[in-house]
């Protein structure tokens, strides 16, 4: 096991950001830590990259205790933070090149692998920019090349493509598989279910500092949400009484229903028959959607609240 | 497929290549930070230059000739020097010193913090926050001495110095100044929340220690309660030793107290630097 945690906490002052976790990541995987804001990602990444200390559990990195052998560790590992901490008024390529010097890399050998790195994050052509001027896709690339200048075992990814419009994530999710491909484990967190669904062979939804499930991103929607869902929205007005009334008539027509501030989910496993059934039933909603049941959902149903608010 | 790139490999799939490793020692992992201060160098050395000369001529012309000639000398009554002049030129060396290193020494550490957060990219990677503060406290060092080498030549020509051999020291003296206020400013901004705690180390520090600690007029000058307050504050050690070595009136008690108290102010600084910035990044 690369990352082994037993009972992982952190307190700040009286308050308890992670409350216990079990975490075990082998070589080679993609590990996902998916939840809402505040449940805790970020303060178990930092934990587990070695400048955090643990307020109580096991965690092991490599085999090593980050209390002891915090160096080694962050020697071996690649970490891409939530916030981007690139030196703005350094070009591009001194960024990639300084922070390359750290790890105690020869001059020649740096060199190189910041053109690697740059043609692998396709910023060769910003080589010699500011990093001031870069967009926020460009930074967040360059953030993840700065990351792998030590050619880490694992990589640390907190949240590496929120902020990024569609098109810059999907760059973003390319070269990250091709890491995956390599061999390179990774970990990541999220909130966002496409990603986790992408990119992670495995995952932990967490929740107020608490892992609530696990699995592969396959099974966990087995486990806890149907294959389809039909969403049913009905008109603006007096939607939340009106949604409340609406559930107790098709309760008997899926799984399981919930009911969302503008539209309710139907969960069954085929969302067409359903919605047929919804409209035998007498009822008109102003648009209904058929789709696959995700990550959300099992969000949803893990915690009763929805992922992004 | 063996020409594809393969940026993220760990070192065993490429055991040709040298693998990175944690730095043997906190000076083995300052060198690592070399570079990053040699490009913080290279962005700025030119305005640090036109300064570091104009500065020193703007001082030494306005305080030391133009106003110097106005105050007439009896002889004993500065300190042992035969002008205001020679007596304000070391004054003037060491509390610019102390303005320059107050100046590196606040907001581009509230920057790593906070802003910028540069400290903690360094500290993703091996290094340990002692060496963060070594490197940032070394390059100070280097680059404010070469400042100060800058400020005695060119007051050198006005026959300040009385021995050559007196202004090289009065020189090496600022290492002692810089160490005693860069340590101890370092920490304090590392600790800070937010940058408006700046405006009472320039009020309530720099700018009376600038004005009262002997740098324009003998400390004997003030009320017997503030002349003690003067001679603790680290400008008027730092100030009297630049001025014995300036002026050739060398005694070696009070030249080993003032290394002694410099020395340990830096050392003080240093402890709760570290302490301050692993405090504030390592939560
Ligand atoms: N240094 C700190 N001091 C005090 N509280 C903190 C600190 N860091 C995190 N917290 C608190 O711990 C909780 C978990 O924070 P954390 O950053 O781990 O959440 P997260 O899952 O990463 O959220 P997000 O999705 O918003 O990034 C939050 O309530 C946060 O306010
Ligand atoms: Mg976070």
């Amino acid at each position: 096991m690369l990352i082994h945690a037993r009972g992982l906490r952190k307190t700040f002052g009286d308050f308890e950001a992670v409350r216990g976790i079990d975490v075990d990541v082998p070589r080679g995987q993609a590990f996902g830590f998916l939840g809402p804001n505040g449940a805790g990602k970020s303060s178990t990444m930092r934990m587990v990259a070695a400048v955090s200390p643990p307020t109580g559990g096991t965690l092991r990195i490599l085999g090593m205790d980050p209390a002891e052998q915090s160096s080694a560790i962050k020697a071996r590992i690649g970490v891409c933070p939530q916030e981007d901490t690139l030196d703005l008024e350094l070009s591009v390529r001194d960024n990639l090149y300084v922070y390359g010097r750290y790890f105690g890399l020869p001059r020649k050998e740096v060199r190189a692998r910041v053109d690697e790195l740059l043609a692998f994050v396709q910023l060769g052509e910003k080589a010699d920019a500011m990093v001031d001027d870069l967009s926020g896709g460009m930074k967040r690339r360059l953030t993840i090349a700065r990351s792998l200048i030590n050619r880490p075992e694992i990589l640390l990814l907190d949240e590496p493509t929120t902020g990024l419009d569609p098109q810059a994530r999907h760059v973003v999710w390319d070269r990250l598989f091709r890491l995956k491909a390599q061999g390179v484990t990774l970990v990541l967190t999220t909130h966002y279910m496409d990603e986790a669904e992408q990119l992670c062979d495995r995952l932990v939804v967490m929740d107020k500092g608490h892992i609530v499930a696990e699995g592969s991103p396959l099974e966990l929607i087995r486990a806890h949400a149907t294959r389809e869902v039909a969403e049913l929205r009905f008109g603006a007005g007096g939607a939340q009484a009106e949604h409340e009334a609406v559930a107790e008539q098709v309760a008997g027509l899926a799984d399981r229903v919930e009911v969302l501030p503008d539209r309710l989910l139907l969960y069954s496993d085929d969302g067409e028959r359903t919605l047929a059934q919804v409209h035998a039933a007498g009822l008109r909603p102003t648009t209904t959607l058929v789709r696959r049941a995700t990550l959300e959902d099992v969000f949803l149903r893990l915690t009763g609240r929805t992922l992004v608010d | 497929m063996t020409t594809t790139p393969r940026p993220g490999t760990g070192p065993s799939t490429s055991p040709t290549s040298p693998a990175s490793t944690a730095p043997g020692s906190v000076v083995d992992g300052a060198l690592r930070l070399a570079p990053y201060w040699a490009t913080v160098l290279r962005r700025t050395w030119k305005g640090g230059v036109i300064s570091a000369l104009v500065t020193p001529l703007l001082y030494v012309v306005a305080m030391g000739v133009l106003l110097g000639g106005f105050i007439e000398v009896a002889p004993g009554e500065l300190e042992g020097a035969t002008s205001y002049l020679a007596f304000v030129a070391p004054g003037l060396l060491a509390a610019h010193v102390m303005t320059l290193v107050i100046g590196e020494t606040t907001y581009p550490v509230m920057s790593g913090v906070k802003w910028h957060k540069t400290f903690f990219a360094m500290h993703a990677t091996p290094l340990g926050i002692g060496s963060i503060v070594l490197a940032n406290v070394g390059f100070i060092l280097l680059r404010t001495l070469v400042v100060s080498a800058f400020f005695v030549a060119v007051l050198a020509p006005f026959g300040v110095f009385t021995t050559w051999w007196g202004a090289v020291l009065a020189w090496a003296t600022q290492a002692l100044v810089i160490g005693a206020f860069t340590t101890p400013v370092f920490a304090f901004a590392a600790g800070l929340q937010d940058e408006t705690a700046f405006a009472l180390v320039f009020r309530l520090g720099m700018i009376p220690m600038f004005l009262f600690s002997g740098a324009f007029f003998p400390v004997g000058n003030l009320d017997a309660p503030l002349e003690v307050v003067a001679r603790l504050t680290p400008l008027w050690h730092g100030v009297d030793l630049t001025r014995m070595f300036a002026l050739g009136t060398f005694e070696l008690g009070p030249a080993l107290v003032h290394v002694a108290y410099l020395v340990a102010l830096t050392a003080l600084g240093w402890w709760w630097a570290v302490r301050r910035l692993r405090a504030r990044m390592v939560v």
